[in-house]
């Protein structure tokens, strides 16, 4: 009962925050209504037994990605403008292709007899984890270091100002 | 299972999530809401993997794959807000419709 009430004001919270995003006209209600999305996502891992990752979820998206986000409206938009800072177009077609998957979806998600796991766990998971990323997915693990070593170098190289008269001899 | 919550419950929150991702990738014109609207979408597919992890008899594979998408999310949002600044520095806006400089 006490699971079903944070449940569902969870769930409030991170339906109610990504309609915000996903409808607002003022780019940073959007940008700020991101934060509240992605705690109402962390609350719901640490229901699922999901304890590592959701404080991986803290750091990585409220700590990293929601910020850089923050740094890069702050930087880009005249956002003083509200009425063209967060231009939408073509709502209602969007509206009706959006209300028309979540349809599928809810048909699919109950009619499909899902396998369940007879026994649920429930305890600390960073000990499985780790041996898991020292183990089985090893390799995966160290794709992974040089996927964010490329990122890092591309977002370097990217984002530098374009010397125009290197360009022009 | 804990407190009468079933896997659909989650399911359910996490399509909700995606259809609202979905709407925002689809209707919005400014590059950083498009982004937005697919950071929306996974992590509805976050929360996917760790109910199925969870009610599916509890091996970590679900949360080694999170932790995969959480990492490929950090180095999209990276790299695409890098190529919204280089294109802001050039074109002065980040409205999707005026950036056309490469349609024939």
């Amino acid at each position: 009962m006490v699971a079903q009430a944070i449940f569902y004001l969870l769930a409030l919270l991170t339906v109610g925050s990504s309609a915000v995003v996903a409808f607002s006209r003022n780019i940073v209600h959007s940008t700020f209504a991101l934060l509240g999305a992605f705690m109402g996502v962390v609350g719901i891992y640490v229901l699922l037994a999901a304890d590592f990752v959701a404080m991986v979820q803290l750091l990585v998206y409220v700590g990293g990605i929601l910020v850089l986000t923050i740094f890069a409206v702050m930087l880009t938009q005249g956002i003083a403008d509200v009425t063209i800072s967060n231009r939408a177009v073509a709502r209602a077609p969007a509206l009706v292709i959006s209300a028309v998957a979540a349809a599928v979806m809810i048909f699919a998600v109950f009619k499909t007899p899902w396998h369940q796991g007879a026994k649920v766990m429930v305890g600390p998971t960073t000990y499985g984890i780790g041996n898991a990323f020292l183990d089985t997915y090893a390799l995966p693990f160290e794709l992974a270091s040089i996927v964010l070593l490329a990122a890092l170098i591309g977002a370097v190289v990217i984002s530098r100002p374009i010397d125009r008269r290197a360009q022009e001899q | 299972m804990p407190g009468g919550l079933t896997l659909n419950h989650f399911l359910v929150l996490s399509l909700i999530v995606f259809a609202m991702g979905l709407f925002c990738v689809m209707s919005r014109r400014n590059a950083i809401g498009i982004l937005m609207g697919v950071e929306l979408i996974l992590n509805s597919a976050n929360i996917n993997y760790l109910a199925f992890a969870f009610y599916g008899g509890g091996r970590y594979d679900g949360q080694i794959f999170t932790i995969f998408v959480i990492m490929l999310a950090a180095a999209e949002a990276v790299v695409g807000l890098a190529i919204v600044l280089a294109i802001y520095q050039d074109l002065r806006t980040i409205d999707v419709d005026a950036t056309e400089t490469l349609s024939g």
